[in-house]
Order: structure tokens, then sequence, then C-alpha cells
């Protein structure tokens, strides 16, 4: 960061515009990736091949699917709130953008190292909500409001869970900056906070049953965060044709979409950074370093992609109710028992 | 209690199930394939897989008994009786050709593959064959050919047959003529006779003429670019 008290106001304009820029090149290569990873284990789970004709094994359906929706029509429909419709394909990217700013990829790159890290995620990606209402209301499209009705139902009570799981972290790290929180679990598997973290052995020993009950309970909240599958209910295309997107074509649809999948990593980016030891090696000293810690954030961060999309193709959709009652009935009272009980063992 | 025992029953139940259907998701990742790529790869097809029809016109009697018990009248056969004097040969299965076969058309569009036509065929030239890739961007090239003969030749065979019958006719009648001599009626009696003997040529000179141009022929394997392009 000295380096950059040289460079003058142009330079530092640059190497920040370049900065920020680098989590957009990031999301565009790992959608890639993802939209190619999700229909493969898709097919093979389903005993399907997939696509095999675009490529070695169909490796350039991705950039086919991309120049497809580039060139594809972008049509408004006449009873749209233009100005809205607009807009919120930008909203729910921006969001998610702008979330991605304080995830530490490495410990030497962090779009922004601010004390409020873990708040700001939770905050910011709460503009994914306004931005799909937005763009379900935008439509005028009966299957579109149902979906973004839905959606902000659901984002606004997972939301509780996740919070409260973040908290749990924070509770044990003392620190909001995601940064610090992953800086306290390095030295190895055994560090990582999912496994109570770098504690006296006993307050550690009595931590991990509630760790590991809040990773999964934040796991499935951010399930339902990023609507997937089981907690799809927004998009439903059985019952919502695409729930709040029906009505977009090409690059907007491209911008929802795309933001969804960056949406998978954001919640897997967060958890790997809470839990799971963000940028640090498994292996303590072992394969560590920035360009190692890059490695291991993106790596945990995929496994966790991984797991939504096996969950999504082994789970059929839940029902409104049921979705309300995990949430208010299940994930909320058990995370006020587990910070009940991580208070307790941390004061004692 | 036991709403609570419910609850967390509830809570175990749906944690253990997940597992169980993701234990099995996970099984099926490695199971192989069961696409086959089929451009690339195909299928075998079962032995009597009843597909694009077939004639091997070279051993064809134009008996038209295949065109009868078609179901929907998707066989069109015409045939010029042979004169005495042309020996056609006989059929692969031993059976001797009388009849040119000028027309043999299958309309594949119209087929309905039930196989009816390939069971009263005698020397069994017509058959089902495991070739099912026949699109075309026409429907004309749908109606398959599988005569030999040019429209030459057609003809060549009916002046010959008509020149044989001509004769055969003034044979018949000079015979007559001959034998009751005495009596100058005999040969208004003997023209009717002739004309029902040799009846059914005359009908089917007449459609013949209208359909004649058609001179091409599918292979059994082809890809079906067969008809009158």
């Amino acid at each position: 960061m000295d380096a950059l008290d040289n460079l003058g106001v142009w330079g530092s304009v640059l190497v920040a515009l370049v900065w920020s820029a680098l989590p957009v090149v990031f999301i565009l290569l790992y959608a890639l990736v993802t939209l190619y990873m999700e229909m493969k284990v898709a097919a093979h789970m389903q005993d399907r091949l997939a696509y095999m004709r675009t490529g070695w094994h169909g490796t350039l359906q991705p950039f086919a699917d991309i120049l497809k929706l580039l060139q594809k029509e972008d049509t408004i429909s006449q009873a749209a709130d233009k100005k809205l419709f607009i807009l919120a394909p930008y909203v729910v990217f921006i969001g998610t953008y702008a979330a991605f700013s304080a995830i530490p990829f490495s410990s030497i790159y962090i779009g922004s190292n601010i004390d409020l890290g873990a708040f700001f995620v939770v905050a910011v990606s709460s503009l994914v909500v306004v931005g799909i209402l937005m763009g379900g209301w935008a439509s005028n499209n009966k299957w579109s409001i149902f979906g973004a009705m839905r959606s902000a139902a659901q984002m606004v009570s997972y939301e509780i869970p996740t919070a409260l799981a973040i908290l749990i972290a924070v509770m044990i790290t003392g620190s909001l900056n995601l940064q610090e929180v992953t800086k306290f679990q390095e030295g190895g598997i055994h560090n990582w906070l999912i496994f109570g973290g770098p504690l006296p052995l006993t307050q550690k020993l009595l931590l991990i049953p509630f760790t590991l009950v809040t990773f999964l309970i934040l796991f499935i909240a951010s399930l339902a965060e990023v609507n997937r599958t089981p907690f799809d209910l927004p998009e439903a295309e059985s019952e919502l044709v695409q729930g709040f997107n029906t009505e977009y074509s090409g690059m907007r649809f491209a911008m929802f979409y795309l933001a969804e999948y960056a949406n998978m990593f954001l919640v897997s980016g967060v958890a790997v950074a809470l839990f799971l030891g963000g940028w640090s090696s498994p292996f303590g000293s072992f394969l560590s370093g920035p360009v190692w810690g890059l490695f291991w954030f993106i790596g945990k961060g995929m496994v966790l992609v991984f797991l939504q999309i096996w969950i999504r193709w082994t789970l059929p959709r839940l029902r409104v109710d049921q979705l309300m009652y995990i949430s208010w009935k299940v994930l909320t009272p058990f995370m006020f028992a587990c910070i009940f009980g991580v208070g307790l063992i941390l004061v004692l | 209690m036991s709403a609570v025992k419910g609850y967390f029953h509830n809570i175990w139940l749906a944690l253990s199930t997940v597992a169980i259907g993701m234990k099995i998701t996970f099984k099926h990742l490695f199971v192989p394939a069961v696409t086959v790529q089929y451009p690339d790869v195909k299928m075998k097809l079962p032995d009597r897989a009843r597909n694009r029809l077939y004639v091997n016109i070279d051993d064809c009697i134009g008996c038209d008994q295949c065109a009868m018990a078609c179901p929907v009248d998707c066989i069109t056969i015409e045939t010029v009786k042979s004169t005495p004097d042309q020996d056609l040969g006989t059929t692969s299965t031993g059976h001797k050709k009388r009849l040119h076969v000028s027309v043999f058309d299958i309309d594949i569009a119209k087929c309905c593959y039930c196989a009816l036509c390939v069971y009263p065929c005698p020397t069994e030239c017509i058959v089902m064959t495991d070739v099912y890739e026949f699109s075309e961007f026409d429907r004309k090239n749908l109606i398959y050919n599988y005569s030999i003969m040019t429209p030459h030749e057609i003809d060549a065979a009916r002046e010959k047959l008509k020149k044989a019958e001509e004769e055969a006719a003034a044979k018949k009648a000079a015979a007559a003529a001959a034998k009751a001599a005495p009596a100058p009626s005999a040969q208004t009696l003997a023209a009717p006779m002739t004309g029902g003997a040799v009846g059914t040529p005359t009908k089917t000179e007449g459609s013949n003429a209208a359909q004649s141009p058609k001179p091409t022929t599918p292979a059994p394997d082809s890809s079906g670019q067969t008809g009158n392009s």
C-alpha cells in the first residue's frame, strides 16, 4: 500500500479502478465455470452427459450461451414501468458486486478493508431484494410480482438467521472485519471457527457443537438468500414461469443471471471467511501465502458452490408455509439458543 | 411434551432424509451416463424393426399383392405384359417373371410401417430395412420410384405388346374366319372375345402415360437422396 502514495492523483485513480474491477473479472470467469459445472453436475447426477458437441465435452457452451444472450432482442413490454424495469437488473448486480468489496480473497487482496466488513456485506446485499422487487413490480406481470413478493418475504425472513449466524463468528473473533476474522483462524484446519477457533481447549470443545450448528444454519439460510433450490420459490419455474425475471430478455436477463451466480459465491465466500478459515491454508503454514491464499479461498468457496448445486439437484422445492416455518420456527430459535450458548461459554 | 418431541423429530427427519437424498445423488454422479450420442453412435435396432421399405425390383414379379395389402394405399404398381417371345428371367426364389414392372412407387410419407405388404410377397422382394433417417425438405422426394425401366423401355415394351396382341388377334381372327368361313358374322363375334382376354393392359396404359417419367430408384441403405429432383 505504500507504493500507492507515490503514484499521484491519476495513478492512484487508475490503481483504484483496476483494484475495484478485479472482482468483476473474477465474477465473470467464475460465472462461466459455474454455468458449465451446474449443467454437468445436474446431468451426471441424472445419469446424462449434458453438453457434448460444443468443444471438448461441451466446454465452449457457456461462451455460446453468453453470445446468445448478448445477441437477443431487448424487449420491454408496453405496460411495464420502463425506468424501474431498466434499473432493476443494475440494482441487483450492484448490490451483489458491492458486497464483494468486503470479501477477503487473499491476505493481500480485499476490495475495501473496512472494519464493518461482515455488517456491510449483510447490509448491502439487501439491495438485491430491492432490485428484485423493483423488477417484479415494474414488469407489470402477475408472475413477476408473485415472484418478487415471495422473494422479498423469503429474503427478509432468512436474513435474520444469517445475521445471527454471522454474529456468532463476530462474538468469537471480536471483529467485524472479515480480514481480521480470517487472520484469527490462521494456523490450520483445527483453528477454523467451524471447529471452535484457536481458543483454549475446554472452551474450544464446548464451542464445537454450537459452531457446527451455526455453520449449518448459515449455509441453509444463505441458500434461501440466493433463491437456490430448495428455496427457489421466487423463480419457481413450474408455477411462476421464471418469477421476477419473466419479462426480461437478453442482457438484462443476463444481469440477473450473473447476479444470481455471483450471489452464490458471495454467500459461500462469507461462510468461508467466517467459518472455514478464509484464505488461510488448512495445513498451517504449509502452502500458505498470498497466491495460495487466493487458491484456498476460491477453492473453499467453490466447494460450497458445488454443495449448493448438489442440493439443487437433490431436493424438491419447499412450499411457502414450510419455508416460513423453517425460518421462523427452526432456524431463528436455534440461532438464539446458539448465541446464548456461545455467549455463556465465552464469558465463563 | 409430544409436541416438543414432534418438533425435534421433524428436524431430525428433515436432516436425515436430506442426507439420504444427497448420498443417492452423489452416487449417481459417478454412474456412467446412459446417453447414446445419437448421430455419432446409433443403437442397434431389433431384428424385426420396421422402418423404410425397400423393394428389390429384380425379384419383383409385379403381382400387385403388396399394393392390395397396403391399408393406406401407398404402393402404386403398374405392369406391362411381356410377349411370349421375351424371357424376363426368373427371380432369386425361382419364380418366372412374366410382367414388366413399369411403375413401382412407394409414397413413404403415407406409409404406416405396418409391414402388411411384406408378408404376402411371394418372392420376398419387398422388405423392411433398419434405415430410419430419410427426412426430406420436399414431400415429393418421399415418393420412392423403384422401377428401373426408363420411359423409353416402357414405351418399347408397350409397343411390342400391342404388336403382339394385334398379331395374336389377327391370327385368332384368321383362325376363326378359317373355322367358320361359311358364316360371315363370325368375325364380329370374335372381336369382343379378344378384347376380354387382353382387356387389362388397355386400362393401365392410360395412367402409365401420366406417371411414366420417374426413372430413379433409391438404394436400400442410402441416406434418402431419392426421387425425381
